[in-house]
């Protein structure tokens, strides 16, 4: 006597969650923008530098050459003569890199901190948490300032720096997922056929705590790129690799005579990071699909 | 009420537990350092002069075991000794005590201003979700976001300093103010506080006003929202009185947990406009290899971060009565 | 219908809700009445459009997404829905108040409950902040607070639900209203509690005279408390008369499934399953020609799916929207 109900959108239910998020995404302009904005960059940083063949680091015209003026160096030079156009092409790939290799390192401790606490819980979970709380309370660019002074700035140094000090949100995050995730029937089916620990993280609750996740880790992304810069910006990063951060430091001294040569590397930090921020939103919009129902 | 007390004196332990922790992170970093922690600790300038090495060396008794040298040294930390600068020459705990005021009028300036501002404008675009002004909020909170900080603060000296010169641009006085009387040098300062603490807000009031505008929305949607409407209470009334206490927890919990990075902004920021506080002195001390003064930097701003955690805590059990005796 | 006219009475009300999946009519001409200390009981399935109801006569439907297409609801002579906001402000929980359905979740966790009573007082009377926190104390005592004194400047949180729904209570009637709407005021408590609560609410409606809209889908509480009664259907009234006829000679065969549904009627013997009534309520987004309850109708005919039924009103205004009936008293 029941009455079957037709389903609307039969396929809709079958597609994988991963499929309905990324259709989620695609419908989203805000993110779609931030993905069209974040692949110009990352395919001017990488072909750019080549296909322009100056140098970032060479006297290319006389110094304090103002933007669009001077065909030879379009965007000006800077107090040295140095081409800003060179740097703010060849700038990104310092910057991007070592943000995407901080926020693997933060996010990897961070994972691994969150799991073993949520998990297992009891003095684990105290012991963590309070190693995380010391990390929280550690001024995170002062601490990163500390570890670059005291060992050599290189680009490894910094991308330790940047990792060991940005972990700490996505520990608390990975913790609660776990926390919320080891008890429900699927970890605990798993458990009953003989699973160890470690294979109940890895292969049973770390797949169904990604979302969250990698939204957390795209913006991780997002606050390596900002830190980075401003390492470099106060002089802190290596300073034989260009970088935008470091264009904007070293021509901090003359801002009032060139603010070309600190605007433009500056614009490309902010694209960056916005482009990174839009993703990491549609990315959390396209995770949690009932914000969208309203 | 004893419970209470036992409640107060837990966190109290568990603050000084972080500090202990905090000088642990400090002593570690000193002896893993690549080279001889006596040259660590007396930087560049000690490393020419061998008398003051010996002082060192004796004097933090870097001759003794590890176990008993990191007991001197925390036993000294708690008393205030962070060491001594040997740029300066004087005892790193003057030199941090001349630029706290400086850093802790900035940060909570841009603290207080940040919360006040963001919070207001994520309850005005709360109030219709789907208008300009909220759409503004949320585009306006994207670029703040994602600003770098630094840049922000020299667009900004490009501005005041060249096309508008109305703002001054570095330092926290200006010299013709010398002598001046008590509220014109303090107008001084407020007046070179505008352009570093406006930078310093300015991505907090982004994120405040994203946080708030999202924390509203979901209380609007709450049950006793509906009662107090029923009661017949106005928009506004029910906004700001109902609404507003409750969406301020998780405001709250970020500011809290964003003491720390607040800081970290205050280093760029005192660095782009001259301001005299820990994060130039931090950034002085590296440039002069001042160990002893860097690590005492690090170590009260950890300290300003318990304390602001501290009262994060207490503002809690203030907002929301169900947290009260737990 | 009768000499008198009523306090409140709504007539041709319709309410739609704008979805992403098209719009919905979730009122559709809606009418009843409600006279001075009185019980009105509206029944039906979640989802019928009781609570819609209720909200419209409060006019705290939210705007968008809800619309109200039309009708009236006519209170004390003058229709509330060409008030404005303010001139609707100084009604609500004045004159019109309401519980809900959720007494864990309808009081402010930030506000003692002594200042959540005395702020309608305030606000409606112009009390001093002594004299109304002096009223609420009265009223916490009226509800069966006991030290209310003390409690009064205790928070929500320290309320058990059934204690919460007597500080609503409270708070709903601290201005004297003449209606107070009951939206399934006891369905989120503890059995036991149920029972309290209906009790206070008929006693408090003896002691002020206030009328009540009771909404719920309990026919048990229907036939103790009830004057009359107004079952709903997927937004439409199906069936209303006096409690009696309704209970005794129900003619709708939805009010039928809901009477035989209704668990503690002599009915159902000892391990014999509660009867159900089969099917869902339809979606309102397409609505057809015909009965919207047609598809579950054991009874269904073929006019049925065609054209909607007329209402026919029996002796002592006993009304039903069927076929069924149509056929029988044609």
């Amino acid at each position: 006597m029941a009455v079957t109900v037709p389903s609307p959108t039969p396929t809709v239910e079958a597609m994988s969650p991963w499929l309905e998020a990324w259709r989620v995404f695609r419908s989203n302009k805000a993110a779609m923008l931030g993905l069209v904005i974040l692949s110009v960059i990352v395919l001017t940083m990488s072909f750019g530098p080549s296909l322009y063949g100056v140098a970032p680091f060479d006297i290319a015209g006389a110094p304090f050459t103002p933007p669009f003026t001077e065909p030879s160096v379009w965007l000006g030079t800077d107090y040295l003569g140095r081409d800003v156009l060179a740097g703010v092409l060849v700038g990104g790939r310092a910057t991007v890199l070592v943000g995407l290799a901080a926020a693997t390192v933060a996010v990897t401790i961070g994972v691994s901190i969150g799991a073993l606490a949520g998990y297992f819980g009891g003095w684990v979970d105290t012991a963590l948490s309070r190693v995380t709380e010391l990390f929280q309370v550690l001024p995170a660019l002062l601490f990163a300032m500390v570890l670059v002074t005291l060992f050599t700035p290189s680009l490894t140094v910094v991308i330790f720096a940047i990792g060991i000090v940005a972990w700490t949100g996505t520990a608390r995050l990975a913790r609660a997922e776990f926390m919320r995730l080891r008890h429900l029937e699927y970890a605990n089916a798993a458990r009953a056929i003989g699973a160890g620990p470690l294979r109940l993280m890895l292969r049973e609750i770390l797949p169904n705590a990604l979302p969250p996740l990698i939204v957390s880790a795209t913006l991780i992304v997002g606050s390596a790129i900002l830190f980075e810069a401003g390492l470099s910006f106060l002089g802190l990063s290596d300073a034989n690799v260009m970088s935008w951060g470091l264009m904007i430091g070293s021509n901090r001294r003359n801002i009032l005579e060139c603010w070309w040569a600190v605007t433009f590397p500056g614009a490309a930090i902010f694209l960056t990071v916005l482009a990174v921020s839009l993703i990491g939103d549609g990315l959390n919009d396209a995770f949690n699909p009932k914000l969208h129902l309203r | 009420m004893t419970r209470n007390l036992w409640l107060v004196l837990r966190r109290l332990g568990l603050a000084f537990g972080l500090v202990l922790a905090v000088l642990a992170v400090n002593f570690t970093l000193i002896h893993s350092a690549p080279g001889d922690p006596a040259m660590v600790i007396a930087g560049e300038m000690g490393g020419a002069d061998e008398a003051a090495m010996a002082a060192i060396r004796k004097n933090y008794g870097l001759d003794k075991p590890l176990p008993e040298q990191f007991v001197t040294y925390i036993g000294r930390s708690l008393h205030g000794d962070l060491g001594t600068s040997y740029t300066y020459n004087r005892p790193v705990s003057e030199l941090i005590l001349d630029r706290l005021g400086p850093t802790i009028l900035l940060v909570l300036t841009a603290l207080l201003g940040a919360i006040c501002i963001g919070t207001l404008m994520g309850v005005l675009a709360s109030r219709r979700p789907d208008s300009l002004f909220s759409g503004v909020v949320t585009v306006f909170s994207l670029i703040g976001y994602a600003m770098p900080v630094f840049w922000t603060g020299i667009l900004l000296v490009i501005l005041f300093g060249k096309v508008w010169p109305i703002m001054p641009i570095a330092g926290m006085r200006d010299v013709r103010m010398m002598g001046a009387g008590t509220w014109a040098s303090m107008l001084d300062v407020l007046h070179h506080l505008v352009l570093p603490a406006v930078t310093l807000g300015l991505i907090y009031v982004a994120q405040y006003s994203r946080l708030a505008r999202a924390s509203m929305l979901e209380v609007l949607g709450s049950d006793y929202i509906r009662t107090a409407r029923a009661k017949g209470l106005g928009v506004w009334a029910v906004t700001f009185k109902h609404a507003l206490r409750n969406a301020m927890m998780p405001l709250v919990t970020i500011a809290g947990l964003q003491f720390g990075n607040l800081i970290s902004g205050a280093v760029l920021v005192e660095t782009v406009f001259s301001w005299p506080g820990l994060g130039t002195l931090a950034l002085d001390a590296i440039l002069g290899r001042d160990y002893p003064t860097l690590l005492g930097v690090l170590t009260f701003s950890a300290i300003l971060v318990i304390v602001a955690n501290l009262l994060t805590d207490v503002s809690y059990r203030w907002i929301d009565p169900r947290l009260r005796g737990r | 219908m009768t000499e008198y006219s009523p306090l409140l009475s709504v007539k041709g009300l319709g309410v739609e809700f704008r979805t992403r999946r098209g719009v919905a009519r979730v009122l559709d001409d809606v009418g009843f009445e409600l006279h001075r200390g009185q019980t009105l009981g509206v029944v039906g399935e979640s989802g019928c459009g009781k609570s819609v109801t209720a909200l419209a006569v409060m006019q705290l439907i939210s705007q968008p997404p809800g619309r109200i297409t039309g009708g009236e609801v006519r209170f004390d002579g003058r229709d509330l829905l060409q008030f404005s906001e303010s001139e609707m402000r100084r009604v609500r929980g004045n004159r019109i108040s309401m519980i809900f359905q959720e007494p864990m979740t309808s009081l402010n966790p930030a506000y003692t409950v002594g200042d959540q009573i005395a702020e309608a007082v305030r606000l409606h009377e112009g009390l001093s902040k002594a004299a109304s926190l002096a009223r609420a104390v009265e009223m916490l005592d009226a509800v069966g607070i006991p030290a209310a004194a003390q409690r009064l400047h205790e928070y929500p949180h320290q309320f058990s639900g059934g204690m919460r729904q007597r500080v609503m209570i409270a708070m709903a009637l601290a201005c004297k209203p003449d209606v107070l709407i009951a939206d399934e005021p006891t369905t989120a408590l503890d059995v036991t509690v149920q029972a309290q609560i209906f009790d206070l609410i008929a006693d408090m409606r003896e002691r002020t005279g206030t009328a009540v809209m009771l909404i719920t889908h309990d026919m048990g509480a229907i036939a103790e408390m009830a004057d009359r009664v107004v079952v709903m259907y997927a937004g439409r009234i199906v069936e209303a008369g006096a409690v009696r006829d309704i209970l005794s000679a129900p003619q709708h065969p939805y009010t039928r499934g809901l009477i035989a549904c209704a668990p503690g009627r002599r009915t159902v013997a000892p391990g014999q399953p509660l009867e159900e009534i089969p099917g869902t309520v339809p979606s309102l987004l397409e609505r057809d020609a015909g009965c919207l309850f047609a598809n579950r109708c054991a009874k269904v005919m073929p006019r049925c799916r065609a054209e909607l039924p007329p209402v026919t009103t029996q002796a002592g205004g006993h009304q039903v929207a069927c076929w069924l009936n149509q056929e029988t008293s044609a």
